[in-house]
């Protein structure tokens, strides 16, 4: 028995189908210190769980309806041990990147999952980086999001990359402005802008990160500095770096 | 290979071709009456040596006015010309040996003799650069049907290969890990179903090993296996999946390559099912109408999921199958409209011969 043998641990079991929540919850059952608060169909109910319970252990399957697993732990933002469940091996890379604990391949065993509770035993109270951060590391070069998720409260927003227009840094936040609205998600503007396509996404200022379809016109706007005119009628400063970056993919595009 | 740039066997030919050349040349100036035997070969033989290697011409212009791409006129103004001016060489050749034996005891006064039937030389260069154009023209025919040949194997070893690999693809590793798991999990709490899970999968398995051997199939026992494909999967999804299938009696004869339709119902739920919240519908349709089947294979889908990367794998195979079989006959077309995504397929309605 580790050391935090004694300890409860409170587990949300994430899954879309019921048959395999059963085989993670029957395996748990000899271990009474594992205490079952929810078990979720999909991304959503798992982010709201999340929020709600504050689980120590989280077991989350990666294909589900909406949202993936890599999506909710984007989302959650709380230190909690994941340990995935997945019939597919080829995310097992991108799952050590976002430090996962574990990933059990399935149809999952007695013994994987066994050793899969010790290592999350062994890793609680270890301090864990930043989501957001870390699944923008662990995005392949040359693949971006195709989506934003953004969670206000308890609601989970999808934003597709083609429906953002602007991005604006706002202390540690960014505001994302979509269609008519403005949705705020806790990441610096350059993780966000790493993220996503830069032959479609311009920095056009220190605190704008502009969708280049939605650039209408570019006006002066006092001595060495313009404004970026959006077809959405959106008004945005832009720096003299900013300037040349839109200039140069333009150019490129003729 | 292109022959017109085959070095040796061109070489080969100037070794001999003079020969033929010069006899015929000899030959004309000799009925001429005017010329001796003698004269004749003495003006004919370094003629045609020499003259030969002129005709090599003929391969570039050839070149520059292939049959198949240039237009009757072209060709024929590029040919006359060309002959003039060749046949004009010939006759300078054949003046300057004339003038250059006459030095000579035997053959002396041989360019007045010579003089009135230069004409011959003129008409005899004409022809053979004529006959060389023909020559080079078989071989350019000869490389490109070499080549259409080449190009007809590359095709069918092509559509082969394509008809390989969505063989293969036919059972999705992940289909069994997810059933594996979903019996596991039967087991405990319901052991008869996981019973009956086993032999539903057992049975898909052999199904599909029997089927996958066979070429052509009855559209009907393509269906029964899709029926199993389905009913595993409903184990899985539960509730989250319905399906609705019709089938035409008519249809049910038709013969469809084995194994066709199962990648496209594996992708309606995968890609259509899985990704729904509250599920959906898979739909399969056959009707034989003209002599033509029209198989429809229609799934509910989540119109915000982000495109799988490695969707339209199953369909590009699917398509690729029917081309290799049916050519321009049978076509696969794929539509997406608001929550439903519809694969058509369409191909001659084939049936089993009766014994």
């Amino acid at each position: 028995m580790s050391k935090n043998g004694d300890k409860t641990l409170r587990t949300i079991i994430v899954d879309d189908e019921e048959l395999a929540r059963s085989v993670v919850r029957e395996l748990l059952k000899p271990h009474p210190e594992i205490q079952i608060v929810a078990e979720c169909a999909n991304g959503f109910e798992a982010v709201k769980a999340v929020a709600e319970h504050k689980p120590d252990l989280l077991f989350l399957d990666v294909q589900m309806p909406k949202l993936t697993g890599f999506d909710v732990l984007e989302l959650i933002r709380t230190d909690v041990a994941v340990i995935f469940v997945t019939a597919y091996d080829e995310f097992a890379m991108k799952a050590f990147e976002v430090h996962a604990v574990d990933y059990l391949l399935k149809p999952v065993g007695k013994e994987r999952l066994e050793a899969a509770l010790k290592r999350a035993k062994a890793r609680l109270g270890e301090k864990m980086p930043a989501p957001p951060e870390l699944s923008a590391a662990a995005r392949a070069p040359g693949q971006y999001a195709e989506r934003i998720v953004v969670k206000d409260g308890t609601k989970v927003t999808l934003i597709p990359v083609a429906k953002l227009d602007y991005a604006e840094a706002q202390d540690d936040y960014v505001a994302l402005a979509s269609e008519g609205k403005k949705h705020l998600k806790q990441q610096t503007i350059a993780s966000l802008e790493a993220s996503l396509d830069p032959a479609k996404f311009v920095r056009i200022h220190r605190s704008y990160l502009v969708n280049l379809e939605r650039v209408a016109r570019i006006e002066p706007y006092g001595k060495n500095s313009r404004l970026a005119i959006l077809s959405t009628g959106a008004r945005l400063p832009v720096s003299q770096t900013g300037y040349g970056r839109l200039r140069a993919l333009l150019e490129e595009k003729g | 290979m292109d022959p017109l740039t085959e070095r040796s066997s061109e070489l080969r030919i100037y070794r001999y071709a003079w020969l033929p050349l010069a006899a015929v040349v000899a030959y004309l100036l000799k009925t001429s009456g005017n010329l001796s035997w003698l004269d004749s070969a003495g003006i004919a033989v370094p003629l045609c040596v020499i003259g030969q290697f002129e005709l090599v011409a003929a391969k570039y212009t050839c070149r520059f006015a292939p049959p198949q791409r240039t237009a009757m006129a072209q060709i024929l103004a590029t040919h006359v010309v060309a002959a003039q001016v060749i046949a004009l060489i010939w006759l300078a050749i054949a003046k300057a040996t004339a003038y250059v034996l006459a030095e000579h005891g035997s053959f002396a006064g041989i360019d007045q003799r010579f003089a009135p039937h230069a004409g011959i030389v003129y008409v005899a260069g004409c022809l053979f650069y004529f006959l060389a154009v023909a020559y080079y023209y078989m071989l350019q025919a000869q490389a490109a049907s070499h080549e259409a040949e080449a190009r007809a194997m590359e095709t069918s070893i092509l559509a082969r290969d394509a008809e390989l690999k969505a063989l293969k693809a036919q059972i999705n590793p992940h289909f069994l890990f997810n059933s594996l798991n979903s019996i596991s999990a039967l087991t405990s709490i319901d052991p008869a179903r996981a019973r009956e899970m086993c032999l539903l999968l057992a049975d898909f398995l052999r199904m599909t090993l029997r089927l996958g051997e066979k070429v052509q199939i009855p559209l009907e026992q393509e269906m029964e296996l899709l029926e199993k494909f389905l009913a595993i999967e409903k184990v899985r999804f539960a509730s989250r999946l319905t399906m609705e299938m019709s089938v035409e009696e008519e249809a049910k004869r038709c013969l469809v390559p084995a194994l066709l339709l199962q990648p496209l119902v594996e992708n309606a739920v995968t890609h259509g099912i899985a990704k729904l919240t509250d599920g959906g519908t898979v739909k399969l349709q056959a009707v034989n109408h003209g002599n033509q089947l029209t198989i429809t294979v229609e799934n509910s889908m989540d119109p915000d999921a982000p495109a799988d990367r490695k969707g339209g794998m199953g369909l590009k195979n699917v398509t690729a199958r029917l081309e290799a079989r049916y050519g321009k006959e049978a076509t696969v077309r794929a539509t997406a409209e608001e929550e439903t995504f519809r694969v058509n397929v369409s191909l001659p309605a084939e049936y089993e011969e009766k014994v």
